[in-house]
């Protein structure tokens, strides 16, 4: 029927139904990619679910959750998750002590007061910090960090929650800043004109105007910050020393959840309880992680709109 | 009393500049300071024989010739997955999806999954491709956890280059009469290729520094000879450097160090490599 | 400033004349006579719920340039994409109303605009040449069709470039990249690229409107070559060029902004000029509005 639209001499030809139903196809194949994020997303869900299942059976997430004692070759082990918990948290409050005032500061300097040349160097030189594989922050921290630590408090080992805490700052930093300053970028100019043009100085600017306006952008930037300290693995791993009991000060060895699925994965008897309460602390890291970057998703969307960009 | 109130917000102004630039200062010298730091530490372990020898007396000695290889087994083996998938995925978002609920909880999800734990992906690896699907610890179980970690880093790039396409380019290939899949593939996508090569190249040189995906998928703390296919585990440079750290005692800094710095080398070298190439065709492709 | 444009024309119109006619004489066997003509009859255009173009009815004939005019979103562009059916990607746009190309109706189910476009080409308000070589941007067309013979597209390629008026200046470099080319170049480029698929109608919408007054007079000499062989609809802002370039004038008016545009007149462009039967239209060519 599309004949009909063919014109009598040949050079216009028309298109085979071989060509139609190869498109047809394509698409149906390109639109399956697209979805693939939400299937591998559900499948990591399903899997940590379905593994965690003997344990949450056995223990129960309320007593793998804030039972103290993690003592899991012991017979029988025992689950308490709690100092893992504990411990990623106090490991991710002191890289958050340590990243934010400076991040913020540097990502404000950069997008308000920074020259070109400068903002240009320095998005190379964020961009090669995030590059840097995890591993190497460790071997640095093992050099540099830990005798630091030691020297400074005077310790016996300087494999602690402080030493663990300041290089997941660092590694922290680049998120941190790319992000906020991008949320500061997004602010429009027109905005600051409007501050400035009443006399006020650009720090006045600043503060006044250019940062509450991106403020949601920048909390943004802080939660994903937060998302990437408690999902680090190796650094920690080679520096807070791994001890699994509940910390009293930064200056102890502690044990994050990351750095107990690294360290006894590779020692449990596939399928028994101790491999499932593994999979069960990931199941924790992967909701705790989910959440944050979902509210952090939703924050940067929803500024995205309110700029209109 | 009005000049004093001004004469302190300059005042006020100075400081606040003082201490906001030196924060700046800070973040680029620490950087420096690791690029530095690590080329010192690493320099007097490199030579030929480290980059051609299998490692000896438990990595003490010798070289990292099979972690080497074996890295660049797995990072080649994930990019010819996750190339094509996150580069259509990238497509389906900028080009065929509609404007629905659908779509935008697909972008949280691309979203999402970027910022998944990096050892969660090493459970959900162990899990699926190890057990599940039978393939053991492997070059191939530890690319399919590399490439999950990588698709969103990939679809994110390949969308955004394909919105800076201009959309009068895919209007003058439609009114040619090329069916839209031709229009995307010979026209829009060349065309966004600087930004699309930038991005894969940044997944690729993630995936080769991971460590926490590869634990429990393949890598093995030493191995003789070189990996011999699919199946194989393997070695691979970021591991290395983690077991010499925690399980060899006595490990030799120089070697350790050297690893690291071809590691972290020959990741900044490739993203260097793609930003330039980037930039040398924007100039030239200019909208 | 003046002298040199002048003497740039003088030299460049015979020049472009002469390639003009060598391009006829190829096409005189090859394209049939008679073909590509519009019959619009009752076209409305809505985006969602709101009506931009009401009950447009005119004849678009065959091998004549038929000038579409009016002030800015009048709608023109809009209904010129109405003729090759772009507005089908361009998304929540619906046309009513018949468009016939040769009899056949171009919005029946059975269609498929793909083929359409194959027969309906279009050049765009601002060049947008591919980003690969001039060779490869005339050959895109007639590659979409399937052509792969070497020789067959180096002559699609010659024969759409002379009749583009291209063809002597870059005949000896056919594999640069089509980005270094002038602006005015490139718009030539994208005739020719539209060319090559040997279309019975081009569509174009405001083609000189970011070029320099050179570009603009070999745009125009271009078109008054192509209508021999190819049925023009040309969208402008430009009412000069309109008058100089088309047979046919059809204007179009929103007269206010929460009701849909109209076609006010159409008619031969000497008496739309001239003596237009309605005030609105005698009203905006004198430039009293728009």
């Amino acid at each position: 029927m599309t004949d009909t639209l063919r014109p009598s001499d040949s050079r216009s030809r028309g298109r085979t139904a071989l060509s139609r139903a190869a498109e047809t196809f394509a698409k149906g194949f390109i639109t399956a990619t697209g979805w693939l994020a939400i299937v591998v997303l559900a499948a990591i869900a399903a899997f940590l679910v379905w593994n965690s299942l003997r344990a949450l059976g056995e223990a129960g997430l309320g007593r793998i959750v804030t039972g103290t004692d993690w003592y899991p070759t012991s017979s029988p082990g025992k689950f308490g998750a709690a100092p893992l918990i504990v411990g990623s948290l106090i490991v991710t409050l002191v890289a958050l002590v340590v990243a934010v005032p400076v991040g913020l500061a540097a990502a404000v300097y950069l997008s308000e007061f920074a020259g070109r040349r400068l903002k240009e160097v320095s998005k190379a030189v964020i961009e090669f910090m995030a590059a840097i594989p995890s591993v190497v922050y460790g071997l640095v921290g093992v050099a540099l960090v830990v005798p630091a630590v030691k020297r400074a408090f005077a310790l016996d080992s300087g494999l602690t929650a402080l030493s663990g805490g300041i290089v997941l700052g660092v590694m922290a930093l680049p998120t941190i800043v790319s992000i906020s300053e991008d949320a500061l970028h997004a602010v429009p100019s027109s905005l600051r004109h409007a501050s400035l043009a009443l006399g006020n100085t650009r720090w006045q600017t600043t503060y006044k105007v250019t940062v509450p306006a991106a403020s949601s952008g920048i909390f943004a930037a802080v939660m994903l910050g937060v998302g990437r300290a408690i999902g680090e693995t190796m650094a920690v791993l080679m520096l807070t020393g791994n001890a699994a009991v509940m910390p009293r000060s930064l200056l102890e060895s502690v044990r994050t959840m990351t750095g107990t699925i690294a360290a006894e994965m590779g020692e449990v008897v596939q399928g028994g309880t101790h491999y499932s309460v593994l999979f069960v602390v990931g199941l924790v890291l992967f909701a705790a992680t989910f959440s944050i970057n979902l509210a952090a998703d939703l924050v940067l969307e929803k500024q995205r709109k309110r700029w209109g960009v | 009393m009005r000049l004093t109130r001004v004469k302190r917000a300059r005042a006020a102004e100075a400081v606040a500049r003082a201490i906001l630039g030196a924060s700046a200062l800070l973040v680029v010298a620490a950087a420096a300071f690791l690029v530095l730091y690590i080329a010192k530490k690493g320099l007097p372990g490199l030579s030929w024989e480290f980059l051609t020898e299998v490692p000896k007396n438990r990595g003490r000695e010798g070289g990292i010739y099979p972690a080497l290889v074996g890295t660049l087994y797995v990072v080649a083996c994930t990019g010819l997955f996750a190339v094509p998938l996150g580069v259509l995925g990238g497509v389906y978002l900028s080009e065929y999806a509609p404007k629905k609920r659908s779509t935008r909880i697909i972008r949280l999800a691309v979203a999402n999954m970027a910022g998944v734990p990096s050892i969660v992906y090493g459970l959900f690896g162990l899990a699926a491709f190890v057990l599940a699907a039978g393939f053991g610890r492997s070059i191939i179980a530890a690319s399919l956890t590399l490439t999950c970690m990588t698709l969103p880093v990939i679809v994110t790039a390949t969308e955004e280059a394909l919105r800076q396409v201009p959309a009068d380019l895919r209007h003058a290939a439609l009114a040619l009469g090329a069916s839209k899949i031709r229009t995307v593939l010979s026209v829009v996508l060349p065309a966004a290729a600087p930004g699309i090569v930038t991005g894969v190249v940044l997944g690729l040189a993630r995936a080769a520094g991971e460590t926490a995906p590869i634990l429990f998928t393949g890598a093995v703390f030493q191995m003789r000879r070189l990996p011999d296919g699919l199946g194989s585990q393997f070695m691979a440079l970021p591991y290395h450097i983690y077991t010499q750290v925690t399980s060899v005692p006595n490990w030799n800094r120089d070697l350790v160090w050297g690893t690291a710095l071809v590691l972290v080398a020959s990741v900044s070298a490739a993203s260097a490599a793609a930003a330039i190439w980037r930039s040398a065709r924007r100039r030239r492709i200019s909208w | 400033m003046v002298t040199s444009v002048r003497s740039a024309l003088t030299t460049a119109v015979p020049t472009l004349r002469e390639t003009a006619e060598a391009a006829e004489n190829v096409l005189e066997e090859t394209i049939v006579r008679g073909r590509g003509a519009f019959d619009l009859q009752s076209v409305s255009v809505a985006y969602g719920s709101e009506t931009v173009i009401a009950d447009v009815t005119m004849g678009i004939p065959s091998q004549a340039v038929t000038a579409l005019i009016g002030p800015s979103g009048c709608g023109k562009s809009t209904l010129l994409r109405c003729l090759n059916r772009m507005n089908d990607e361009i998304g929540n746009v619906r046309v009513s109303g018949t468009i016939a190309l040769d009899g056949v109706d171009i919005m029946a189910r059975g269609v498929d605009p793909v083929e359409l476009r194959m027969r309906v080409g279009q050049v765009f308000q601002r060049p947008n040449p591919f980003p690969m070589s001039i060779y490869d941007n005339v050959a895109y067309g007639p590659r979409t069709q399937g052509i792969r013979h070497r020789d067959e597209l180096d002559a699609i390629v010659e024969d759409a470039l002379k009749r583009a008026a291209l063809w002597d200046e870059v005949k000896g470099s056919l594999k640069k990249h089509a980005f270094d080319l002038s602006g005015g170049q490139q718009q030539r480029l994208c005739i020719a690229r539209a060319l090559a698929t040997k279309p019975e109608v081009l569509l174009m919408d405001e083609p000189a409107s970011a070029l320099d007054p050179i570009s603009t007079q070999q745009i125009e000499d271009t078109i008054a070559e192509l209508k021999r062989s190819v049925t023009i609809v040309i969208v402008t802002h430009n009412m000069q060029q309109a008058a100089r370039v088309s047979d046919q004038t059809a204007f179009m008016l929103r007269e206010r902004l929460d009701e849909p545009a109209h076609l006010i007149e159409v008619g031969e462009t000497r008496k739309m000029f001239t003596n237009p039967d309605d005030p609105r239209t005698e009203a905006y060519i004198t430039g009293r509005f728009g």
